[in-house]
């Protein structure tokens, strides 16, 4: 068990020196977050009307995707650093071998606690108040949550597709539609109905409605009858669990068999 | 095998396909503690394969396999800490310094950090490599790469030593001093098998070498052994001009037929191997007026070995296999 804990903090160690060594690769969770949250509040903010005024209610929704893309992160990395022959010699040695896959969610997380946080600290400067200290944090937490449980998903992706390149598609083709047909960006209200139901029940919506409560937000969402709307923190909660129950095994799973093809 | 050894390696009947090819075709081995082997086969003959399955990268299809008393499929864990693995291919961090993979690698070993930093210094020291310790891998030469990689498969001083082909794609030079490190890791005791394509290379580092083509072991022994099989020493003569009297001149001299070169200029033959043999040869075409470019007298070569025992060199072996490796 210490064992395993002290395998987890080396890889974890590693994938930050990674990082220190090509700081542009934080481009997706800095310069990014920043970038969309000045562009969608200005551009979307100016055509969509919201009681209580855009900003105040694209935040929360900006900080979900934003998070959700720089998720697809995880599973590029994770392929690009099968394709190195440095995995060959972790699987020779008497290591816990699932650190891997921990290390690089860990490493993810602290990545997606940078990208929350550019994305908070654009929304202050432009008029953004998150409620009270207790509730921040918690609005905080809940993100984290979700985006760790998002992270694990991409690792299946990044462990199914053959190449850093199918990750990344893969993970756009299901991540982008995820984040859009949601509450995040446009209140669900006058969405198609087929569409609207997908939006209700997404986990980005419950999400973000959670966070958008916890902080005092304009939440729209609030009036609408599906369950997960009605409890936002307990559906977000549920649906984080859930992900990581499914795919954090799922993910091990799929890198044992890897390993044992031999690639 | 003497009687009372102790086999840190132990193989026997290991099968591997990887769809229709057949990797391996029930393969055997048993190399005592302390001891070299040389797997030797051109591309694609299994070599990989069989050392994959051995450091618990691969399940055999069939056969069972221990190292150090362990069982591969069973006993993976107990396996992959008694053993130190270089493969084919690079197996260090491209993004760290070399330091930092060797700290990492015993850490991830089970060694405390002080512990893992200490052995990283005097392994950097050892292997040449103290001066570019704290640089980057992406700056290493092919060299470097490869000493620092086998640096990393003795952070722990395993007792069992896989070396997967370690000098393919090295300089001469570079390859002569892995072959000096190679020398000074067994001499601390460390049972090893390595792979090669290189006849001298398995000539020149192992104490017994296992042949093995198209999956199977298809000769085992001493280097000696192994070349006793295959005829003897070779004598190889340049004329300067083309002589029909040259093939008289040289028939007492040698041992079966003379071949001579479409050109007329050069002539073999199978010689015993003799003191004085290649003055006796000079003399004798001397004697009959004959000018002498070059005389060469070759001992057997494991080449000869290969082609002995396939009917067919490492070289075009190569061109004929689908690779799997």
């Amino acid at each position: 068990m210490i064992q395993a804990l002290r395998d987890v903090a080396v890889m974890l160690r590693r994938n930050l020196t990674h990082i220190a060594r090509e700081p542009l690769r934080l481009s997706d969770v800095t310069i990014q977050p920043v970038l969309f949250t000045l562009l969608f509040v200005y551009i979307f903010g100016s055509g969509v009307p919201v009681p209580g005024g855009y900003t105040a209610f694209a935040i929360a929704g900006l900080m979900a995707m934003t998070l959700a893309t720089s998720a697809i992160g995880t599973g590029i990395g994770l392929s690009a650093d099968l394709a190195t022959g440095v995995i060959s010699r972790f699987r020779t040695l008497p290591m816990w071998r699932p650190a891997i896959l921990v290390g690089r969610s860990l490493s993810d997380l602290l990545t997606a606690t940078l990208c929350a946080a550019m994305v908070a600290a654009t929304g202050l400067a432009i008029g953004w108040r998150p409620g009270s200290i207790a509730g921040a944090v918690a609005g905080f937490a809940i993100f984290l949550l979700f985006s760790y449980a998002l992270a694990w998903g991409c690792a299946c992706l990044g462990l199914v597709g053959s190449s850093p390149e199918s990750a990344q598609g893969l993970g756009l083709v299901i991540l982008f539609p995820l984040a859009i047909v949601s509450n995040a960006l446009v209140p669900t209200a006058h969405m198609p109905g087929p569409i609207r139901a997908v939006a209700d029940w997404n986990p980005v919506s419950a999400v973000t409605a959670a966070a958008r409560n916890l902080w005092a937000n304009p939440n729209p969402s609030a009036s609408i009858h599906a369950w997960p709307m009605q409890h936002p923190a307990l559906a977000a909660l549920l649906w984080s669990a859930g992900m990581i129950a499914v795919f954090a095994p799922l993910a091990t799973l799929l890198y044992r068999r890897r390993a044992a093809t031999g690639h | 095998m003497a009687a009372g050894d102790i086999s840190m390696i132990q193989a026997e009947g290991l099968a591997k396909r990887y769809g229709a090819t057949a990797a391996l075709a029930g393969v055997d081995l048993d190399v005592p503690a302390g001891a070299i082997l040389g797997l030797l086969g051109p591309n694609g003959a299994g070599k990989t394969t069989a050392v994959k399955i051995l450091t618990t990268l691969v399940m055999p299809d069939a056969g069972w396999a221990r190292v150090a008393g362990h069982d591969v499929v069973a006993e993976g864990m107990a396996v992959r800490r008694s053993i130190g693995v270089t493969a084919q291919d690079a197996t260090v961090d491209e993004a760290l310094t070399g330091r930092q993979n060797l700290v990492m690698v015993g850490e991830l070993s089970g060694l405390p950090r002080r512990q893992a930093r200490a052995r990283a210094a005097e392994l950097l020291g050892r292997f040449s490599l103290a001066g570019a310790g704290d640089r980057v891998l992406k700056g290493y030469s092919g060299g470097m790469r490869r000493r620092l990689d086998l640096a990393a498969s003795v952070v722990t001083r395993p007792p069992v030593l896989f070396l997967d082909e370690p000098t393919t794609g090295l300089d001469p030079a570079s390859r002569a001093s892995m072959w000096q490190v190679i020398r000074e890791l067994v001499a601390d005791g460390a049972t090893l098998l390595l792979t090669t394509q290189y006849l001298e290379e398995a000539d020149q580092l192992a104490d017994r070498i296992a042949v093995i083509d198209h999956g199977r072991v298809i000769a085992e022994g001493t280097p000696g052994t192994l070349k006793a099989q295959t005829g003897g020493t070779r004598l190889e003569v340049s004329l300067s001009l083309p002589e029909p009297g040259a093939v008289a001149a040289l028939t007492p001299l040698v041992a079966g037929p003379i071949a001579v070169s479409e050109d007329g200029r050069r002539l073999r033959a199978g010689v015993l191997s003799a003191p004085g043999l290649a003055t006796a040869v000079v003399r004798a075409l001397d004697h009959a007026g004959i000018a002498v470019d070059d005389v060469a007298v070759h001992p057997p070569s494991l080449d000869d070995v290969f082609f002995a025992l396939t009917g067919d060199s490492a070289g075009s072996a190569q061109t004929r296999e689908a690779v799997v490796s």
